[in-house]
């Protein structure tokens, strides 16, 4: 996908997979078929660059035909560099990208849920770099405020950001303290192990009166050795022949 | 002779609490969001009457665009007001991503437009807030000219639109003298004088002062037309082609900086489909300051003399380039 629209970004998608497949093929109550039905799960993706993964799941899930991947970031395309529900690509909730905003509009996805007594739930993903906005604890606060227990956050700990390590760019540990002060239950877990992840979002599920944040420590570039935990991978493609070899290595 | 009579000063922004309030009682979906000071920006009636569709979110008003953002996903119509400098300019990237490019009806409303807020100073008055908002895909912008109107557009933002709006207000009493009669409809400015010798495009506030300065033009034989242009966005580009074509002459008036403000977006039409001289009255690039709301408009060139003095000089500009034909 990536070779071919010649840019985007890489290490994130690859260490999100193994969450978006347990929260698109385990956790999540929706349908592809009607991706708009009232009782869907929904899911706010605050990181938009990390649209493949979110693209990728959501075209094995069912919501569109795979060979439409092939289009990613091309002109005309509904798969755009990040999210943008404005092009009618199946299964988008939020046109999101700039970082910071998504926990705020999830936060109101799960007010207005709780006013109008649904159940249905509400995921956001997040960096961890995306932390250092200021107004991603706007929202924290507010969360936690109106005891919104249908809303589980998840945090992409792989300790890396586009300039380096998040802790000598701009520290956030300690980050589990951090959110628990604002209120919230915190769950660490493995975001590379299913069953870890699996255990966490059953946790959350039953949370009562506090949102929860996952924190799911991964490895940036998970499957290719080569890339692995390095952060020049943030937001760089493969050449053909890379992907290529990269591929069939995480077969 | 001014055709309108002042019912007696009124802030604009009790006209926006009375229509945020009367929306809600029509429509259990309306909710309010509130960043603390709730009474200042007329949300008062909305959180004292419908408590239980009123959602306090504290001093952080990125977070409140956001959460109305997800609030209108889920079908709610999400109305949130601050004053004009935070809601217009503090969250500008919420508004810009996650309101606009979701293209979702949210209702933005900014309090305390203008040097008319006084005492408070600078910070305080927004003056930059039309050219931000009007800047972004698909929003609204709307500017009443009195608590009347106020209340009619604000219903109108509420119950008519379908995106993004932004609506702004002020919160010195003042003149209160459109009719809940009279035809509002976004988009659609109103002639509110009759003349052909020059037009006065005037917004908010500055239509009141608008009507005076026409009437002092008259005393010497200048018949000046008198549009209220209460949508920013989209412009009434009909009205200001009429206006150019019929009467040659062209000032602006509002509360706001000349730049980016109601005179560029006229411009923007005059200079592409019907040139004819302009002048702006408004703040000419500098910060407010304290003072009475009144010393601050004459101080800055925001009444009736300044737009007089704006209207002798297109006048002489539109005779030059006549005798030069």
């Amino acid at each position: 996908m990536l070779a071919g629209a010649g840019s985007g970004h890489l290490g994130g998608s690859l260490g999100l997979a193994d969450i978006f497949t347990t929260l698109y093929f385990s956790v999540l109550n929706h349908d592809p078929v009607q991706p708009s039905w009232s009782g869907r799960d929904r899911v706010v993706l605050s990181i938009g660059h990390v649209a493949p993964v979110l693209y990728a799941t959501l075209a094995h899930a069912g919501y569109f035909p795979l060979n439409e991947l092939k289009t990613l970031r091309k002109l005309g395309s509904r798969l755009q560099g990040h999210p943008g529900r404005d092009h009618g690509l199946p299964g988008i909730e939020l046109s999101a990208g700039s970082l910071g905003q998504g926990l705020s509009v999830a936060v109101g996805m799960a007010i207005a849920a709780k006013m109008d007594r649904k159940n249905h739930r509400i995921y956001s993903i997040h960096g961890d770099g995306e932390l250092q906005e200021g107004s991603v604890w706007e929202a924290a606060m507010s969360a936690s405020h109106y005891k919104l227990d249908n809303f589980v956050a998840i945090v992409d700990r792989n300790g890396l950001q586009i300039d380096g390590k998040t802790e000598d760019v701009m520290k956030l540990e300690p980050l589990a303290e951090k959110w628990r002060s604002f209120g919230w239950q915190v769950l660490n877990c493995d975001g590379n192990d299913i069953d870890q992840l699996l255990d966490v979002f059953a946790k959350a599920q039953i949370s009562q009166n506090a949102p929860s944040v996952i924190i799911a420590k991964t490895l940036m570039g998970k499957g290719i050795r080569s890339i692995e935990g390095d952060y020049h991978w943030h937001g760089k493609v493969p050449t053909t022949e890379q992907a290529l070899e990269f591929l069939e290595q995480l077969r | 002779m001014n055709p309108y009579k002042n019912r007696g000063d009124k802030p604009t922004k009790t006209g926006f609490a009375e229509g945020l309030l009367e929306a809600g009682l029509r429509n259990p979906q309306v909710v309010c969001l509130g960043a603390d000071i709730t009474t200042s920006v007329g949300c008062n009636l909305f959180a004292e009457t419908l408590p239980h569709r009123f959602i306090s979110l504290g001093i952080a008003e990125q977070n409140c665009v956001g959460v109305a953002a997800g609030l209108a996903l889920e079908g709610k119509t999400p109305v949130f007001s601050t004053y004009g400098v935070f809601a217009a300019l503090r969250t500008t990237d919420q508004i810009r991503i996650s309101v606009c490019y979701n293209n979702l009806h949210v209702v933005i409303g900014g309090a305390h437009a203008g040097v008319s807020v006084g005492p408070d100073g600078a910070t305080h008055q927004a003056l930059e807030d039309i050219a931000v908002m009007r800047v972004l895909p698909g929003m609204t912008v709307l500017s009443p000219c009195d608590a009347m109107q106020t209340r009619v557009a604000t219903l109108a933002a509420i119950e008519q639109c379908n995106g993004p709006v932004y609506i702004r207000f002020g919160r010195e009493a003042m003149p209160d003298f459109t009719s809940d009669i009279m035809d509002f409809t976004i988009g659609k400015s109103q002639i509110l004088r009759a003349g052909n010798d020059l037009t006065i495009i005037a917004t908010g506030h500055m239509v009141w002062e608008a009507l005076q300065a026409a009437e002092i033009l008259e005393t010497s034989g200048i018949g000046a037309r008198v549009i209220n242009m209460h949508t920013i966005k989209p412009i009434d580009r009909d009205a200001i082609i009429l206006a150019a074509g019929e009467t040659g002459a062209i000032v602006t008036a509002e509360e706001h900086q000349i730049i980016g403000g109601l005179g560029s977006a006229v411009a923007e039409v005059v200079v592409q489909h019907h040139p004819v001289p302009m002048a702006f009255a408004g703040m000419q690039d500098h910060f407010g300051e304290s003072g009475e709301p009144r010393q601050l408009m004459e101080k800055y060139g925001m009444t009736a003399r300044a737009i007089v003095e704006a209207g002798l000089t297109v006048i002489k500009f539109k005779m030059q380039i006549a005798k030069c034909n």
